[in-house]
Order: structure tokens, then C-alpha cells, then sequence
């Protein structure tokens, strides 16, 4: 249940981002990261980012994520 | 440190304890990786990986989930809840069966689309179940504040939020609960960090690995477990350093505690464990269902045969259970760590049922 996945923050409008995730775009609420910017990338948990990450990590998780999306479809 | 998984496993084959040393894997996302990923069959034997209580919908008692069908039933309410729990089997029915007999019950994706609802339609009284461990507290807290902040005054919380180094603390004291070191949860401890640990290998002198949810993550961590057990020491170690900070995340760890104060909690196979549950602080009382939509309490009692308690604590494995994949299946469950897509019996079902 604790699942979380990686995306980069696009708008940020107070407590609310959009972010794009997989090519996906859907609004974030950034309350618990209050130092998270444009371009940065978070963890999101259920609709909430809870950790700011690094570009480089932020690629690795998605690509890890790319690869099992993959696998769930064939 | 060992870049790939060929190289992990030739070092765990080298330096393999002598004798059996059990590493339970806290998080149920953890579970479901070892299986998937066929992990238990690239490791030593000697090596024994067993699942704990890390799954939130598999330790939220039948008693619970016997209230809020109660609720459902006496009074109009909304509810919302993450899908997970929909199909745990309460005494007698479940929030599935319950919803197919017309009750007003709606999966979300995240608490604040349940604020958002009752924001929207302030003649319904909507009810949000609260659950899940530390990752997602400070959701909760943040949808709180926001309610009182915008008073608004038709959404409540019915909560069964829980802790877990207080869990991690009851299994070390339990003598039937035998624990080399623990694989600890990644996301919960991208809130809490690494400290809430340290007790752990301090006091027990129990390695302690905050671990990554890939194979390789999942590899290095019990690599590194073994490096500890081999030298003789207990540390806690951030394997997951792409998302765990030793610090945690501090702003959302100071919201949980400005919404609720520590209570006891009882765990679904453990029974009640003080101090690892929360409730609301008097100031937001308001929000609080089960004060605001009484119904009698129910005692929870596990289904005849089911053995999820013996699961939780890593007593037994799934199979162990006489009626894993004989009565008790993904599309029948008798217990809940059949139910969930991250309960150890719903791993062992899909990923390892040939080879038990």
C-alpha cells in the first residue's frame, strides 16, 4: 500500500503542483515538501509528494517502473 | 559494494551464515518483490527470508472493518477508502459485499479527493477510512488541517492509522518470533528516517537495512545484513539512499504529531500494541467517526482455520496454512493476507504456489 513512484513537477500553484510521470500529467499536493520547485522531481504517495529526489535517481526508479509496466502488459 | 545481481549472489553464497538466520521483510511491498522476482530461490538456503506485518490492510482487525459496515448501515454516510481494503473479510461481510447491496462506498486515490467530495456536496456526510502506517499519516494530517481551516464540517476520518518501530518492539518480545534482522520499510522510512530504528540495533543488537523495492535493492540489503551478522555488529543502514534521508522528511513526521498523540492500537494476529496507534488531538476531535457515528463495538474474531496472526509474525509461511490455495484463494479469501495485493499469502499464491 505503500507504493510511491517518481515525477517531475511542471506548475506549482501554492500547495499544488502538476506533475508529469510516464507521460502522464495529474496535480500533486506539495504540502509536505514545501522546498520542492519547478523541474524538481518527488515521490509520490497517494497524491501527495513525501521526498524530494535527484534527477539521476528519479531516472533509475522510472525505469524500473517502465520495465515492470512492460512486463504487467505482455 | 556489488554492482549486480550475479555478483550479490555469488557474495551471499561466499559468505553465508553456518547456521539458519531469519531476515523478516517488514513491508509488504518488499513481499511481493521477493516473490515476484523469484529472490528466496537465488539465495542461500541457510538465508530465510519471512514476511512481517508491514501490510496495513492485513493487520486492520475484522472488528474494524465489522464497525464501519455497522456505520454504513445505520447512518447516510459517504465513504472513501483506498481500494486494498474493499474486499477484507470483516465477521461477516465485507466493504465489497456491502457496496454490491447498494451502501454508499467509493474507492479514492488519495484523501484529499474525499475532502474534496464533501467540499463539494456539504448535505453528505462523508466518512474517509485512515489507513495505512507513517508513509501515509501525513496525508491525513494535511486533510485534516484543511478541513478545520476550511470548516468544513461533513467529513470525518474513521481511523485505523498505525506505527511501525512499536510493531517491529512487540515482535522482538515475543519468544515464539525468532528475528536475525529486519529488511525495513523504504517509504515509511522516507517519512521517519532512520533513527526511529536505532533502538533496534542498539538495545536487540538487531541489523536493521531501510531497503529499496528492486531485486538489486533487495539483494544489496541482505548482503549487507550479512556483512553486519558476519562482523558481529548491529547498525542500521540506508540501503534505499535514493529516497530515504536519515533525517526523514521532518515537515511531514511534525504534521503527524500536530494532528494526532500516540494511543494503543491493536493489530490484526498481534493483538493491541501500545503506542502504535494514533488519535486525533482533542482540537480536531471533531473529524473523528467513530465519536460522532457510535455503534456498538465489535470484538474481532479471526475465521475458523485462518492463520494470518501466525502469517503477520512470521511464525509460519503461507503454506503452513491448511487452508492456503485449498479454501483460501485470491477470488475467495478467508484471511486478509490473501486479500491484499501485498499480503504474504497473495505473494505466495501468485509467484510461489508451485514450488510449496
Amino acid at each position: 500500500m505503500c507504493l510511491a513512484i517518481p515525477a517531475k513537477i511542471i506548475k506549482i500553484n501554492k500547495n499544488i503542483a502538476e506533475v508529469e510521470s510516464y507521460g502522464v500529467k495529474k496535480e500533486i499536493d506539495i504540502s509536505l515538501t514545501p522546498d520542492a520547485k519547478k523541474g524538481n522531481f518527488v515521490i509520490v504517495h497517494a497524491g501527495f509528494a513525501i521526498q524530494i529526489i535527484d534527477k539521476k535517481d528519479a531516472a533509475t526508479i522510472q525505469n524500473y517502473w517502465k520495465e515492470y509496466l512492460g512486463e504487467k502488459q505482455h | 559494494m556489488k554492482s549486480n545481481i550475479k555478483e550479490l549472489v555469488e557474495y551471499l553464497n561466499n559468505n553465508k551464515p553456518d547456521h539458519k538466520i531469519n531476515i523478516m521483510e517488514v513491508c509488504g511491498t518488499h513481499t511481493m518483490a521477493i516473490s515476484r522476482y523469484g529472490l528466496r530461490q537465488l539465495i542461500p538456503e541457510s538465508i530465510n527470508l519471512i514476511s512481517g506485518p508491514g501490510c496495513p490492510v492485513c493487520v486492520t482487525p475484522a472488528g474494524d472493518i465489522d464497525s464501519i459496515i455497522e456505520i454504513a448501515g445505520k447512518y447516510e454516510v459517504s465513504i472513501f477508502t483506498f481500494g486494498d481494503i474493499l474486499r477484507v473479510p470483516g465477521s461477516k461481510s465485507s466493504l465489497y459485499n456491502e457496496r454490491s447491496e447498494g451502501k454508499d462506498i467509493n474507492i479514492c486515490y488519495s484523501p484529499a479527493d474525499a475532502l474534496d467530495f464533501a467540499k463539494n456536496n456539504p448535505e453528505r456526510k462523508v466518512i474517509f477510512i485512515a489507513i495505512g502506517f507513517e508513509t501515509t499519516i501525513p496525508l491525513t494530517s494535511v486533510i485534516i488541517k484543511r478541513a478545520y481551516r476550511e470548516k468544513i464540517n461533513n467529513f470525518y476520518i474513521y481511523n485505523t492509522h498505525k506505527l511501525i518501530p512499536e510493531a517491529l518492539e512487540l515482535l522482538l518480545l515475543d519468544k515464539e518470533v525468532e528475528i536475525d534482522a529486519f529488511l525495513c520499510p523504504g517509504h515509511v522510512s522516507a517519512i521517519i528516517g532512520s533513527k526511529p530504528y536505532n533502538f533496534i540495533a542498539e538495545d536487540y543488537h538487531i541489523p536493521c537495512v531501510i531497503s529499496g523495492f528492486e531485486p538489486i535493492d533487495i539483494l544489496e540489503s541482505i548482503a549487507t545484513i550479512i556483512r553486519q551478522i558476519n562482523k558481529d555488529i548491529s547498525e542500521v543502514d540506508i540501503q534505499y539512499k535514493r529516497v530515504v534521508k536519515e533525517e526523514g522528511n521532518p515537515t511531514a513526521v511534525k504534521l503527524i504529531y500536530e494532528v494526532f498523540d500516540k494511543s494503543d492500537s491493536v493489530w490484526r494476529g498481534l493483538g493491541n500494541i501500545p503506542g502504535s496507534g494514533l488519535k486525533l488531538k482533542k482540537k480536531f476531535l471533531k473529524f473523528d467517526a467513530k465519536t460522532y457515528f457510535p455503534v456498538k463495538r465489535f470484538k474481532s474474531r479471526e475465521p475458523a482455520g485462518c492463520e494470518c496472526g501466525d502469517v503477520l509474525k512470521g511464525i509460519k509461511k503461507p503454506a503452513e496454512c491448511r487452508l492456503f490455495s485449498k479454501i483460501c484463494k485470491p477470488e475467495n479469501p478467508v484471511g486478509p493476507c490473501m486479500v491484499s495485493s501485498e499480503g504474504s499469502c497473495a505473494a505466495y499464491y501468485k509467484y510461489e504456489k508451485l514450488k510449496v
